[in-house]
């Protein structure tokens, strides 16, 4: 098996490097005659408005500064370093071309107040980036204005909460039914538009159990908030059911499209009957995660919900783009200005890259991937698929280590950190909940055939390596940059540190 | 030949995978899915293009646009011309960093979590607080979850905000306010000065008073000489105060925690994040070390800890417990992905400017401000500052007694090349011809006196 090694630095804090009066960077020298037309702010500004001190920042050179966080850039892991099964958040090939054109000047140098005449190009690129993700959900309308996955579910509750408000409903509709199995981002959306949440358990085969749902839903239900295929890697086969059931109580169904790059091409939220999407660009449009962002999570609707997306929409009048504010009903907004624009350039130029056949491929790859991955983990010692193991899954699988932890004592977290020593980012874990002992694994379109054997061949060493010398697992990972990290003391009352200034207390404190 | 992004999609590798899987075709992968809602045609789409293709649409689309590179501008107004330090853009472009996922495993990304650990230490030098989490979206969410945070802290369900807002943030703070019941109050701001109007502010205290927030520089521009009046009043009725600040202010004027502020919020964008048309933004997002505080913050946080032998310094998450992959409906907020990447940008520009930096900057956009308020106000009619206060980095011009109107003058600066200040005219209609000029580092001389004398042709001329 071959073995990887992370950089390993033995690394200060910013704040511990550095030389008085040391200084990173040159500024503009300001011209004599502004200083000598104005004078010193100290002779201008009251000094009761004025800080007394600098604030205690670092005195470090520009190479001091570069070194610093390149060190500590070699000792992350991204995508671009190795294979990132990593399940829910589809870790694929974030393009090259993508980023050279994210970073162009007609990018970086806009100002979003700019007259739109000036900013012709943002605005089309936008405006047809939508078109498409209109053609590729089934949508009516979208918006680019939410930042991430999370903020497009936020949008997407308060334009159901618009929505039952408009009709006078809003009183009496003010439960989100949301699967067991769903993502936490789900329930806390919802809570934070103002909706209780009621749980549907999922029935034996991994989806939503009908009769439960038929049960759950009354005239309280406002919606459903719905992953398909959904956190199992299973796709809801009763779609047009739950749609039918909740439409008929009057309730809309949100589509959280996390997991859409499982049936790209193949089937549209639309036409499974949602009223609202989300889609996180961040996974099946490539774009890059950045560590935990920025990422964009686009918001569609149906024709009826059009009116209530959050302002401005950006229009075309068949001669110019423009930003159209006059929208009575909206939710508002939820940030600033329009979205995350430099991340809907590189979402636009991926779909320029690969077209419909292109998108549709991608899709299928990533389940044939997911397939094989599937069916060969779960035929090693220890490992299984449970809920369904016939069914085909889509862009991902669940697999649960229970019977190996009964047996060896080591659990999905041992093994997830063992691939951290094959240079492999581990697995998604302990999602969705309804698993003992889960791991969740994607591997995307991206990865070629050689790298799915190799997961396959750790999976099976692990597996040997439990069965016989699980110390070995349960002190993993050894290559990294370090080994477990204590989490608990991370958190507690009395450990808890939160910034060098907290550090500097703590540290005066004990020595009182 | 095949899509270079899909390496398996070749007939052999295909029918490798179909054969492990036991299956005869690919469609078999998808039976489950009703028959009724498949695609039964391609999905309308401009076909693919290569690389080159795609570079050459792509630049033919956005070179419609005319950068403020190209163009003089002063705008501002949340998101501003700074600028941007080559070693920034270096960091950021580092793979490790811009490829990989929220560090779940600290053990293979320590450099994530480490540089994070920095951002928010940083920010609370800068701001003078203790605790900052790793980031928000935006400015404008920053500030409506701190308001929520304050309703969840005191129990109360009113959030008073100054008169002259920025109009994102308030949309956005009413947006988040609403479904939580919170209402949004406003607060006088002196017609004259500009200053937060406290006998109005006494006024609208009340036991039901979450929290007050002002911004300094407020979004006009202009320091608030009454801030820790503010913050007595607010403290003495029980609520949170909540300040918003443009960090880039943050060397030469006094920082919130120095004026009684119990979170602080403000944006990180000019902190080495590109203007990318208002979507390089980062929320700041910081707090007093209380744990009554610390327990309803938003989104995520970094910890120092140590390995578990506990031979090593290390860094991970913290206080997960309040996250919504735990505590689900009950979370103190539904972030999951946030801004990291514009946070790490953040850390690297704050390193380089470090403590000297931000004062000398602070001191030169204060000239350079002032400079072109100076010659502007020079003109027939033109009253620049239009309010009687301090005033950092942004001030309103008013046109009122010129002959023009604000759109008038804009259109035909812009033929000259300028783009004049961000028109106040729908939004503080109060304010007459009223627009708000930003002038930054980046400005030269020329750039200011080039405006000056465009100014004035189309004003006197
Ligand atoms: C199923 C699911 N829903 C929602 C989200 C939230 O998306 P984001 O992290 O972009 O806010 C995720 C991402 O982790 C997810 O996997």
């Amino acid at each position: 098996m071959k073995e990887f090694r992370q950089a390993k630095w033995h690394m200060p804090t910013i704040f511990e490097i550095g030389a008085g009066d040391r200084s990173g960077c040159e500024l503009p020298k300001l011209d004599s005659v502004l200083r000598q037309a104005i004078g010193d702010p100290s002779t201008f500004l009251p000094k009761d408005l004025m800080r007394t001190s600098p604030p205690n920042l670092p005195e470090t050179s520009e190479v001091e500064v570069l070194r610093h966080f390149t060190k500590l850039s070699q000792m992350a892991f991204g995508v671009d370093e190795g294979f990132y099964p990593l399940g829910s958040c589809t870790m694929k090939y974030n393009p090259k071309i993508n980023e050279a054109l994210a970073n162009l000047d007609e990018v970086n140098w806009i100002h979003p107040y700019q007259d739109e005449s000036t900013v012709q190009g943002a605005l089309e690129l936008m405006y047809k980036l939508s078109c498409w993700l209109i053609e590729i959900t089934g949508m009516h309308s979208f918006s680019l204005q939410p930042s991430a996955g999370a903020h497009g579910e936020f949008a997407g509750t308060l334009i159901m909460r618009a929505y039952h408000k408009h009709n006078s409903h809003l009183e009496s509709k003010d439960e989100v039914l949301i699967p067991d199995l769903a993502h936490g981002t789900n329930p806390a959306s919802a809570a934070m538009a103002g909706f209780k949440v009621i749980i549907i358990p999922s029935g034996i085969d991994g989806c939503i159990d009908i009769e439960a749902l038929k049960n759950i839903v009354s005239k309280r239900t406002a919606g459903l908030m719905l992953t398909n295929p959904n956190t199992l890697g299973i796709f809801e086969k009763e779609i047009v059911e739950i749609s039918k059931i909740l439409h008929e109580e009057g309730a809309l169904l949100y589509y959280d499209g996390a997991n859409f790059n499982g049936i790209m091409g193949k089937v549209r939220p639309g036409d499974m009957g949602f009223d609202i999407v989300h889609l996180n660009l961040h996974k099946t449009f490539s774009t890059p995660h950045g560590g935990g962002g920025p990422g964009s999570g686009p918001v569609g609707v149906v024709e009826e919900l059009d009116k209530f997306l959050p302002i401005p929409l950006i229009q075309y009048d068949g001669e110019k783009y423009y930003l159209d504010y006059n929208r009575t009903y909206s939710i508002g907004k939820i940030r600033g200005f329009y979205g995350n624009f430099d991340i809907l350039v590189r979402a636009f130029s991926y779909i320029l890259t690969m077209g419909a056949e292109g998108l549709e491929n991608a899709a299928e790859i990533a389940v044939l991937n997911a397939n094989y991955l599937s069916k060969r983990l779960a035929n090693i010692k220890g490992f299984e698929l449970p809920y369904d193991n016939e069914r085909p899954r889509k862009h991902e699988c669940v697999i649960s280590c229970s019977k190996m932890k009964r047996e060896t004592g080591v659990q999905a977290k041992n093994v997830a950190k063992r691939l951290i020593d094959f240079g492999i980012h581990p697995p998604t874990m302990y999602f969705p909940l309804i698993i003992d002992e889960a791991l969740m694994i994607e591997p995307t379109e991206t990865e070629t055939i050689e790298e799915l054997e190799g997961l396959v061949d750790m999976f099976a060493e692990i597996s040997k390596e439990a069965y016989s010398t699980p110390n070995v697992l349960l002190e993993a990972p050894h290559n990294s940059s370090f080994s477990q990290m204590d989490e608990v003391k991370a958190s507690h009352p009395r450990t808890l540190c939160l910034s060098w200034r907290m550090h500097q207390r703590m540290k005066h404190e004990k020595k009182d | 030949m095949t899509n270079p992004y899909l390496p398996n999609d070749t007939d052999e590798i295909r029918q490798k995978l179909l054969k492990t899987i036991g299956i005869k075709n690919t469609d078999e992968l998808f039976s489950d899915i009703p028959s009724t809602i498949l695609l039964k045609k391609s999905l309308s789409l401009p076909v693919s293009l290569s690389e080159a293709e795609v570079r050459r649409a792509v630049e033919g689309i956005l070179k419609k646009n005319s950068t403020v590179k190209e163009l003089i501008s002063f705008l501002g107004g949340g998101v501003w011309p700074h600028y941007v330090p080559a070693v920034v853009d270096n960091i950021a472009s580092r793979s490790e960093f811009l490829t990989s996922y929220t560090p779940y495993q600290p053990e293979l990304n320590q450099g994530v979590l480490q540089a994070l650990f920095e951002y928010q230490s940083l920010i609370c030098e800068l701001v003078k607080m203790d605790v900052a989490n790793c980031s928000m979206y935006d400015w404008a969410s920053s500030l409506a979850e701190a308001a929520r945070m304050t309703s969840r802290i005191t129990g109360k369900n009113v959030f008073l905000v100054p008169h002259f807002i920025s109009p994102e943030r308030i949309t956005v703070l009413k947006s988040y306010a609403e479904p939580a019941e919170i209402r949004v109050v406003e607060v006088k701001q002196s017609a004259n000065n500009g200053q937060i109007d406290l006998e109005d502010l006494k006024q609208k205290m009340s036991s039901e008073t979450a929290g007050v927030y002002i911004e300094n520089p407020s979004y006009l521009g202009y320091v608030m000489n009454n801030a820790s009046i503010v913050s007595e009043i607010v403290h003495d009725a029980g609520g949170l105060f909540v300040v918003g600040v443009d960090p880039m202010s943050l060397g030469v004027l006094k920082p919130p925690g120095d004026y009684g502020a119990d979170i602080v919020v403000g944006e990180g964008q000019p902190l080495g994040n590109h203007m990318s048309f208002g979507g390089g933004l980062l929320g700041i997002l910081s707090c007093k070390d209380n744990p009554y505080y610390i327990r309803q913050l938003p989104g995520r946080v970094v910890g120092m800890t140590t390995t578990i032998k506990g031979d090593e310094r290390g860094f991970c998450f913290a206080l997960q417990t309040r996250e919504q992959h735990i505590r689900r409906e009950k979370a103190t907020s539904n972030i999951c992905t946030n801004e990291t990447l514009c946070a790490i940008r953040a850390a690297v520009y704050m390193s380089l400017m470090g403590r000297k930096g931000f004062e000398t900057l602070g001191n030169n956009i204060l000239i350079a401000s002032h400079y072109t308020a100076k010659i502007l106000s020079e003109i027939g009619g033109v009253e620049a500052p239009s309010f009687k206060s301090e005033f950092f980095k942004e001030f309103t011009v008013n046109f009122d007694r010129t002959s023009k109107s604000v759109d008038e003058i804009n259109n035909r600066l812009l033929r000259n090349g300028i783009v004049g200040g961000h028109s106040l005219k729908t939004i503080f209609p109060e304010l007459g011809n009223s627009s708000l000029y930003c002038v930054t580092e980046l400005h030269s001389r020329n750039d200011i006196e080039t405006l000056q004398t465009k100014l004035k042709e189309i004003i006197e001329g």
